[in-house]
């Protein structure tokens, strides 16, 4: 969509825009385009002489077990996180949505997590779960579970699944609750009518009418749940034990900024970079489709 | 709708309302309590109304190996501030420009915008921290909040908001003799205030939760952020402090939420009716 009527001039135009464009330059593509760079080639042990050596570091990676194990395990946890994020959140929604005394109060009450740092929702899951001081984990010890995140890899995997999905809830929540509020009601009724009651009336009308929601919804908690839980996790677990909790995000900045391999992480830079690049085009495609209905 | 109460809904509702507020007071409760008892594994869920004391204390006195939590505070209220009015400024204004104008390369502009939303800093990490250390702007304010600025989601939002603006609003806006920074300033502003109320929160909440860029380029701990801080807090091997790791917790949550629970109407409706 276009204006029709517009102002005269580009000079006032390109200095507006001027800024925007400077921090992008400078701050987005360039070092995008020296990723990209230096995933192609590779330094000597001093840093001294740079030699460009083609695909050689993309082959090194995807031939690297340690890799394709962390990509693995990035890809079930997103699924995961995605999964209790979203299901979590449209449960809720649903109730929400209904018309019951002290709705406002309850939707507060579950709009307000959007507001916690990441990193701050691992701090209170320690509280929950920490075999010293969480008060689950004494719950779990006094059932006979041997509770240590800390040293078991599949705890580890779960704390840090939940943790990631909890904070994501309300987010969800959000959007499943406007999805449903623009459902019309007569839509509603008239399955009434026709006699389409609770779970069947939700799998055959709600559920249809609220997919372009889901599938937007699923691009954004699998964007959270690949880059920004980053500091959920190193604030749980560091990626450990061993490695049982390190995703992609965790090995580009330990292989990156901790080990100094400068070829390697930007290799890894760059295949990151193709997935968001599919995810962005995925998410505009049903936003597009989500704003046509 | 029936009069009856219904009771699946409140259950339901309930249950998620506690798991999101357990948390939340066990991290207020255990802020009071002796961090021996803590450690030991008896956190109450009644807070000691006598140690309320301990935010004071977290508040001034120096956390190991770092600086006090108020000057953790106010480097993350500069950062979120910075950033919110940032954004907001520099993409109303590219937006104004691409919307409301026509000037060699637009569309191009454009998309050099749009693209930055497909290269998070997560998949970046390394050459920028070269670019910025190149620029000197490692461990510096500026380091730690120019580069967030630029933003193409928020530039998306007002260019969308912007569309919807009648052309007959503009043609008489010209005929009344406004120039373009005057209409702008009279007219695309007002109208926007509720998008950038919205943006506002969205923005403010982005810029305090940061983690990744804080860490990756303020190493320098005057510069710690306040969830910086925390993480490292919780990070050494031996937490003896609980009492207080949770009181400054509490302090590094009570900004955003308050900001997101004062602004809650708007910060829904600019979220789920913008392009996000």
């Amino acid at each position: 969509m276009e204006r029709r009527t517009i102002f005269a001039g580009w000079v006032l135009p390109a200095l507006l825009v001027a800024p925007q464009l400077l921090l992008t330059f400078f701050f987005f593509l360039w070092p995008a385009g020296q990723a990209l760079w230096f995933s192609l080639t590779r330094q000597d042990a001093f840093g001294i002489k740079t030699q460009f050596v083609g695909l050689e570091n993309f082959t090194d990676l995807f031939a690297d077990p340690l890799y394709r194990d962390s990509a693995v395990r990035t890809v079930g946890f997103c699924v995961a996180v995605t999964m209790l994020a979203m299901g979590t959140a449209l449960v809720l929604a649903v109730f929400a949505d209904r018309e019951i005394r002290g709705r406002t109060l309850y939707r507060t009450l579950l709009i307000w997590p959007y507001a916690v740092a990441p990193a701050i929702a691992a701090v209170l899951w320690v509280l929950l779960l920490n075999p010293q001081i969480g008060v689950v984990a004494h719950a779990l010890k006094a059932l006979g579970v041997l509770w240590d995140y800390r040293l078991n890899d599949a705890q580890a995997m779960t704390v840090v699944i939940l943790a990631s999905a909890w904070k994501q809830v309300s987010y969800n929540f959000i959007f499943f609750l406007a999805g449903l509020q623009s459902i019309p009601k007569t839509v509603i009724e008239a399955a009434r009518m026709d006699g389409a009651r609770g779970w069947r009336r939700f799998r055959t009308i709600t559920l249809p009418l609220l997919m372009p929601t889901v599938f937007f919804l699923i691009v954004v908690n699998v964007v959270y749940a690949a880059f920004d839980t980053f500091a959920t996790v190193q604030a749980l677990t560091q990626g450990g034990p061993g490695k049982a909790t390190e995703t992609l995000v965790l090995k580009v900045y330990r292989d990156g900024v901790v080990n100094l391999d400068l070829g390697s992480s930007s290799a890894q830079s760059v295949v990151l970079m193709l997935g968001v690049i599919v995810l962005v085009m995925l998410q505009f495609r049903f936003l597009g489709r989500r704003n046509a209905e | 709708m029936t009069g009856r109460t219904d009771w699946a809904a409140h259950i339901v509702l309930s249950f998620g309302v506690l798991s999101f507020l357990l948390p939340l007071w066990l991290l207020v409760a255990g802020a009071t309590q002796d961090p021996g008892a803590i450690s030991r594994g008896e956190l109450s869920l009644l807070p000691d109304l006598s140690k309320l004391g301990v935010f004071y204390s977290v508040l001034t006195d120096k956390a190991p190996g770092g600086s006090p939590v108020w000057r953790m505070l106010l480097v993350s209220a500069g950062m979120a501030l910075a950033i919110a009015f940032g954004k907001i400024i520099i993409s109303l204004l590219s937006a104004y420009a691409v919307a409301f104008f026509r000037f060699p390369f637009r569309m191009l502009c454009f998309w050099t915008i749009f693209i930055t939303l497909m290269l998070p800093v997560e998949v970046r990490i390394i050459p920028t921290y070269a670019v910025m250390s190149d620029f000197g702007l490692i461990s510096t304010f500026t380091g730690l909040t120019v580069p967030l600025i630029a933003s193409a989601t928020a530039t998306l939002l007002f260019r969308q908001v912007f569309l919807t603006i009648p052309d007959e609003l503009v043609e008489a806006a010209r005929m009344d003799g406004a120039g373009p920074l005057r209409f702008l300033r009279d007219i695309l502003i007002p109208l926007s205030m509720a998008n950038m109320a919205a943006l506002f929160v969205i923005v403010f909440v982005y810029g305090w939760n940061q983690y990744l860029w804080p860490l990756l380029v303020a190493t320098d701990p005057k510069l710690d952020t306040i969830v910086i801080g925390i993480v490292k807090m919780i990070g050494q091997d031996s937490v003896t402090d609980w009492n207080r790791v949770m009181a400054t917790a509490v302090l590094a949550l009570l900004p955003p939420v308050t900001v997101v629970l004062l602004m809650q109407r708007w910060f829904v409706k600019g979220l789920t009716e913008g392009d996000k």
